[in-house]
């Protein structure tokens, strides 16, 4: 037995309120599973921000076209990094391939997960820079000169034949690849929507939320990246492209605010067995993360600062400074509905009488530290594959059509 | 042989195998013998019934199914526990694990309406959604209906756990694995009783073979009226309750 943990759940148990199960003292899912649909979220957005471009013809975000399939692939490469690291055995996590359990959710995860990197992200990334890879590693000197070679897997053809069918390719892919992204996501809130013990989650909403919260995550953090990277290049923000994004994510955050209401009026108005400890979860666990920081600040406010931004007519530096805020916010409060989903629904007991505690570590493997690590090593990895996928367009001979 | 002592012997055959089918048929009736020749009383199904009246809360089946099982002695992990309800006067329900009574409020008697325990452990429910969430398939039905988790080949996800509604489930400390009630299946299959059962001084927990006629347990469920635990949840637990208050969750 271990001493520490037994002091943990020794000091946890002076701070249950009413009655729970024994057994649920401690909270199972911790931060790094707070961290796992965030980050999922943000590929599926970003990925629908992508998406835009090509199947919907949105010429205006074209130059965040790219930025977005890169910031997609860095964050889905890290996205299972949280879920192996919280697992109890992570050794036999290979086990979800060759036993999976069709009638589980979960299981479906490696699957879901193998699809959308390997036959959309992967592939569509592939053919939307065959071309300009071919092109650099003809230019360049080694070492670039051998990786961009390897990446085209030593592909030549650049005729103007090969590169209408890559054309083609990518907006067949890009076809295939919004209901697997939608897959994606929806899956993840279906793992939580699906557990009926559990009132807090078990809605048929759930899906459908996770989604909408994921392509508002995803766009806001693409409009992020590019307010950042853009002016640190020394080039200067396209403004129609940066409004257009702001639109998009207006409308996004609209809908994903209404579904939200909807299903917190729904759970109000139904008013089931469990809207007593509900309602004390709320109030005792949950007032800061859910009504401060996911509704007021992470909703309300970008909302209000978006509709002043359309009823006024700013000038660009206000208006690009009340999108950087309003982007930081909506992440902030993504992150905070992640939390409020996951630890929320642990928080309270099955027995409908009591309310645990979440402590979170700082330290050790399912701790603050970890969480963080986890939540910049996308970013590192973007930086990466930005040097190696430039999407900026320079040395480009032959600059794509939408 | 001639044709006349043929078809006499073909004739007789054919008769005698006919009696001896009907014989079949007619012994069926018996249900033991029915159940013999279906191969169900090769495979019990088993449950449990708990006549809580009977409960008086000496936590005797908890101590047994630590030692039995090995379960972490401290008061954060157990397979079976005991509830103490204490309804008051004025309609508040206070209840209390009795293996954790640290803390406890202590009601005084002219207050209390009524008071009674309620053991609790796996339901081993017919349709378990422990077992449908399992990644892996590491948690399993037996066909003797209880419900397992094989510890070899659990990842650790404790998305089971999430999913019982019952809280029977705990992540072992030591073996990263999750870990319930067992209806101690290493006793079981030997014909003994589970540990709980079989240390109850007042014969609260019954134990016994679903589908034999001659189990106590369909004896228990004969003779009592009977509930079990959230059952619009459509789990189908397999432990039953005699006596169940509505207040109990």
């Amino acid at each position: 037995m271990i001493p520490q943990m037994t002091d943990k759940l020794a000091e946890l148990l002076k701070q249950v309120m009413g009655y729970i199960y024994p057994n649920e003292i401690e909270i199972h899912w911790s931060i790094l599973i707070v961290v796992y649909p965030y980050l999922t979220g943000l590929v599926a957005g970003a990925f629908i921000l992508a998406s835009l471009v090509k199947v919907f013809n949105v010429k205006e975000v074209q130059p965040t076209y790219k930025l977005s399939l890169l910031t997609a692939l860095a964050f889905l490469i890290v996205a299972p990094l949280p879920l192996l690291l919280h697992l109890g055995h992570p050794t036999r996590a290979y086990e979800i391939y060759l036993t999976p359990n069709l009638h589980s959710a979960m299981a479906m995860f490696g699957f879901v997960y193998a699809w959308y990197l390997m036959l959309v992200l992967l592939l569509e990334i592939w053919f939307v820079y065959r071309q300009e890879l071919v092109l650099w590693s003809e230019q360049e000197k080694f070492p670039m000169k051998w990786i961009h070679k390897i990446i085209t897997l030593f592909s030549k053809d650049v005729s103007q034949r090969a590169v209408d069918f890559d054309r083609k390719v990518v907006k067949a892919i890009t076809i295939i690849g919004i209901p697997s992204a939608f897959l994606l996501h929806g899956y993840v809130g279906f793992i939580f929507g699906s557990v009926k013990a559990n009132p807090w989650w078990s809605s048929v909403l759930m899906p459908i939320v996770f989604l909408f919260s994921a392509i508002v995550s995803g766009i806001a953090l693409v409009i992020l990246l590019y307010m950042i990277i853009i002016p640190f290049r020394g080039e200067k923000i396209d403004m129609s492209c940066l409004d257009k994004m702001a639109s998009f994510l207006f409308y996004a955050v609209i809908v994903d605010f209404s579904l939200e209401l909807l299903d917190f009026i729904h759970r109000l108005y139904e008013s089931e067995e469990s809207i007593k400890i509900l309602t004390e979860l709320v109030i005792n666990k949950l007032f800061v993360s859910l009504f401060i920081i996911q509704v007021l600040l992470g909703m309300i406010l970008p909302l209000g600062i978006m509709v002043l931004i359309k009823l006024f007519k700013f000038d660009q530096e206000l208006r690009k400074l009340l999108y950087f805020v309003s982007v930081i916010l909506i992440q902030l409060g993504i992150f905070s509905t992640r939390w409020n989903v996951v630890i929320g629904g642990q928080m309270f007991s099955k027995s409908f009488r009591g309310l645990t505690t979440y402590k979170m570590e700082l330290m050790g493997i399912e701790g603050l530290i970890t969480a963080l690590v986890v939540l910049v090593l996308p970013f590192l990895i973007l930086a990466l594959l930005l040097k190696i996928f430039p999407p900026w367009g320079i040395k480009e001979p032959r600059l794509e059509k939408a | 042989m001639d044709r006349r002592n043929f078809l006499r012997k073909t004739l007789s055959f054919i008769i005698s195998v006919g009696a001896l089918g009907s014989l079949k048929e007619i012994l069926n009736i018996i249900p033991a013998i029915a159940e013999v020749k279906n191969g169900e009383l090769t495979k019990p199904v088993y449950g449990m019934g708990i006549q809580i009246d009977k409960c008086i809360g000496c936590g005797r089946c908890v101590e047994a199914c630590k030692i039995e099982n090995d379960v972490p002695q401290e008061p954060f992990f157990f397979r079976t526990w005991v509830e103490k309800y204490v309804i008051k006067k004025d309609g508040t329900v206070i209840v209390q694990n009795i293996a954790n009574e640290t803390g406890a409020e202590t009601v005084p008697e002219k207050d209390i309406l009524r008071s009674f325990f309620v053991p609790k452990l796996c339901n081993q429910c017919a349709n378990p959604p422990c077992v449908q969430v399992c990644p892996v398939g590491a948690t399993f039905s037996t066909e003797e209906g209880v419900v397992l988790v094989d510890e070899k080949r659990c990842i650790g996800c404790r998305y089971c756990i999430q999913a019982c509604p019952y809280g029977a489930r705990y992540l072992h400390p030591t073996k990263k694995t999750a870990d319930k009630c067992t209806f101690c299946y290493h006793r079981i299959e030997k014909g003994l009783l589970p540990a709980c059962v079989e240390v109850c001084p007042t014969q609260a927990r019954i134990f016994g073979d679903l589908k034999s006629m001659a189990s106590p347990l369909v004896r228990f469920k004969r003779m009592n009226k009977l509930h079990v635990l959230k059952p619009y949840l459509n789990t189908e637990p397999k432990v039953s309750y005699a006596d169940l208050d509505g207040e109990v969750r």
